[in-house]
């Protein structure tokens, strides 16, 4: 059965290992959804979350297969992640303030910038709530949106 | 070690005497001039110079298949490396442990589109077991050794170290690592101890188990154990194209090759099993025909290295991750623990495979008027036996050869099973001949794939490597033909090669023995001339055109549906 899968990846921060990554995604014919990579503090090693869809099957071939790239430490694929995933908006400032700061307090979100041309919205929830919070911000006639991407950690 | 303080192309010649390599093989060129200055300087291993980057390549690949070690290969930059690529995917398909060393421009111009700058790292990424591009020179001792090392470890693999020019010539302190230990990169060796003990109970009280076996067993060496283990239980076995020579040829468990031109007796067997041991074998689509149908009636065991190859193409029962030669240990030992097998529970397997054996053997059609490529393989493996290893190219040849030759120990048979790459054998029996220099190797050929890397004729002669070549000239691209016959009725879209070069006339033009053969005397005279004569030969066979190689299982169909004539 297809379904949403997150799997997460810590890395030898090293020369080209990202594209080790991605190539092999590409290379087999694996969907990326999303991919998220930053360093983790105090340590030579990077964590990536990568967000993908396949059966188990798929999902399995996945995961033994970013095992056997050399600078993969440890592969996690896990049912209980915490996941957040970060989108910035940005609307004229034409637009009725007053009722999209009602919407960003329903999400969590809240207005991260504002110049004579544009507000910019910050919002950070889980990735789904997200998707809603941008169908109902349409209608303010957003001038931009970018995700991040999700990150996501094991709870235990 | 004290350490010393040398210049990257210093530290990779010191690198390569430590690491105990005997002969490399490679083609200069602007980024690596100063390793070849080095090479120049040295005698601590033979270089040989190839007549194309593809050459050298196959050429350290051979070396490795045929000796078990790690092959060597060194190239340049751009052009050198693309060339090299070939070379690298076909022995990364089939796990052949090569260090590649490729030149690259200067760290400052890496980026800029410099003269002979290709992102060698990008292109060899999905054709590698790993890449390296040395940006430092204090890191080039550890990442020659960890090149050494992942090579020929785990499952084994090309590496590609990536080697800019400066770096070459920049001074550092060279301190060969004695040792490895990469946290990310740990193979599993032993197997799971209680899932083998569930597989020797499985073993136990199977009726029709089957030993099928993979160019896994060659690369760990397990021959000798496995050979154990069927005197043990008399469980018949069958082998895969790359694992041809595990098992004697007159075994009488061994059913033959299995998989699209496999035998009538292996396919069946293979169908219709009720326990498949997969030795080191990977369920390729060649062995497995239509997967859905693929040892149905099976529970399946599958020992590998590689946790990847388990449960990718054939869900398995018993999953065993470990190195083959340590598994099958374990087998035995279990076996013996619990009280032996009892042999008499697969009589009737035993007595219905050998049936099929011998309603059903290998078989073609002798001729008086032409010479039939099965007859020339047979009487090459009636002359030679085990004095041979054989080589081939890729296409019906090949087949014949894995079909027909009487292999009798590992590593005899050297083929490009994974990636089939025309062009392949010239080279790789030149690499074979210098790591067994004992043994008189011969490359069957084709007269498409000859021609794909016939400038090795010129290393071969200059550097005194008397490898025989027998084209089976059917004037076609025959298997490419043989599929147009069965399934395009019979519309030959360009593979007819009737123009042809005069191939005695080339090869006496590169300095070798060239023979035209078109009967049964012929051949024996000019083979045991070319023996005698101890240079490169060439013998161009004459066969007959049409022939097929069987039997066929069509792309796609089930091991049982074969066609037979
Ligand atoms: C480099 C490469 N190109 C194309 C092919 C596809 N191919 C497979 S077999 C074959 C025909 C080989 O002809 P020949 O060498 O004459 O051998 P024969 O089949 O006639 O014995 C071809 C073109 C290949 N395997 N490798």
């Amino acid at each position: 059965m297809e379904k949403r899968r997150i799997i997460s990846v810590t890395v030898i921060n090293e020369h080209g290992v990202l594209s080790r990554i991605s190539g092999l995604f590409a290379g087999r014919g694996y969907n990326i959804e999303s991919l998220t990579v930053a360093p983790i503090p105090e340590t030579d090693l990077s964590r990536i979350t990568i967000v993908t869809n396949g059966d188990a099957k798929i999902l399995e071939q996945i995961i033994k297969q970013l095992h056997k790239l050399i600078p993969v430490l440890t592969v996690t694929e896990n049912e209980d992640f915490l996941e957040k995933e970060m989108a910035l908006i940005k609307i004229p400032i034409e637009e009725d303030i007053a009722s999209i700061e009602v919407l960003c307090r329903a999400y969590s979100g809240h207005v991260a910038n504002a110049n004579e041309k544009y507000i910019i919205v910050a919002i950070t929830d889980k990735p789904y709530r997200i998707t809603s919070f941008l169908k109902a911000i349409k209608r303010f006639n957003p001038k931009e949106i970018i995700r991040s991407g999700v990150v996501a950690l094991e709870r235990y | 070690m004290p350490t010393k303080r040398l210049n990257g192309s210093e530290m990779l010649i010191e690198a390569l005497r430590l690491e105990g390599i005997k002969v490399i093989f490679g083609y200069p060129g602007g980024a690596v001039l100063n390793v070849y200055d080095e090479i120049f300087k040295q005698n601590y291993f033979r270089h040989i110079l190839t007549r194309h980057e593809q050459g050298a390549v196959h050429a350290a690949d051979g070396y490795a298949r045929a000796s078990g070690e790690v092959g060597v290969a060194i190239i340049t930059s751009g052009p050198g490396f693309t060339n090299a690529v070939t070379g690298i995917a076909t022995a990364y398909t089939d796990s052949i442990p090569l260090v590649i060393i490729s030149g690259q421009v200067p760290i400052s111009q890496i980026g800029t589109d410099a003269f002979q700058e290709i992102d060698a790292v990008g292109i060899s990424r999905p054709c590698t077991k790993h890449n390296f591009l040395v940006k430092n020179i204090q890191e080039l001792p550890r990442i020659l050794k960890e090149a050494f090392y992942i090579a020929k470890s785990g499952r084994p693999g090309p590496v590609l170290v990536d080697l800019p020019k400066d770096i070459s010539a920049t001074y550092g302190e060279f301190d060969y690592p004695q040792e490895v230990s990469l946290r990310t990169y740990k193979p599993t060796t032993k197997g799971n101890s209680r899932q083998i003990k569930k597989v020797v109970e499985a073993l136990k009280i199977a009726k029709k188990p089957l030993f099928y076996i993979g160019g896994g067993a060659i690369i760990s060496n397990a021959s000798n154990i496995i050979q154990q283990l069927i005197e043990k239980t008399q469980i018949p076995a069958l082998e895969t194209l790359m694992a041809r020579g595990i098992i004697p040829d007159n075994h009488p468990c061994l059913l033959g090759m299995v998989g699209m031109h496999g035998t009538y007796a292996a396919n069946m067997a293979m169908y219709e099993c009720d326990l498949l041991i997969s030795l080191g074998a990977r369920f390729d689509d060649r062995v497995t025909g239509k997967v859905s149908e693929f040892a149905k009636y099976a529970k399946i065991v599958h020992i590998d290295i590689d946790p990847s190859s388990i449960g990718k193409i054939i869900d398995v029962n018993f999953p065993i991750v470990g190195d083959l030669k340590n598994v099958c240990k374990d087998i035995l030992h279990f076996i013996e623990e619990s009280g032996g097998y009892d042999k008499n529970i697969i009589k009737e397997w035993r007595d219905l495979l050998t049936k099929y054996k011998t309603t059903h053997p290998l078989k073609y059609n002798d001729s008086s008027e032409i010479l039939k490529p099965q007859w020339v393989i047979s009487k090459i493996g009636e002359i030679l036996k085990d004095k041979a290893l054989v080589v081939t190219d890729v296409g019906q040849h090949q087949m014949w050869a894995a079909q027909f030759y009487p292999f009798n120990f590992p590593r005899q048979f050297i083929t490009s099973g994974g990636l089939g790459t025309m062009g392949f054998g010239l080279p790789a029996g030149m690499g074979a001949k210098l790591a067994k220099e004992n043994k008189i190797v011969i490359n069957i050929t084709g007269d498409g794939s000859i021609l794909m890397n016939i400038q090795e004729l010129m290393t071969c002669v200059e550097q005194k490597i008397p490898v025989i070549n027998v084209i089976l000239n059917n004037n076609y691209l025959g298997m490419v033909r043989q599929w147009q016959s069965f399934f395009y009725e019979n519309r030959f879209s360009h593979t007819d090669l009737s123009l042809q070069p005069d191939f005695v006339k080339l090869t006496e033009a590169f300095g070798g023995k060239g023979y035209r053969i078109e009967t049964k005397e012929e051949f024996e005279e000019a083979l045991k001339d070319a023996i005698h004569s101890n240079i490169p030969c060439m013998l161009d066979v004459v066969i007959d055109r049409m022939e097929h190689v069987l039997p066929m299982v069509p792309g796609g169909a089930p091991l049982n549906k074969m066609i037979l004539e």
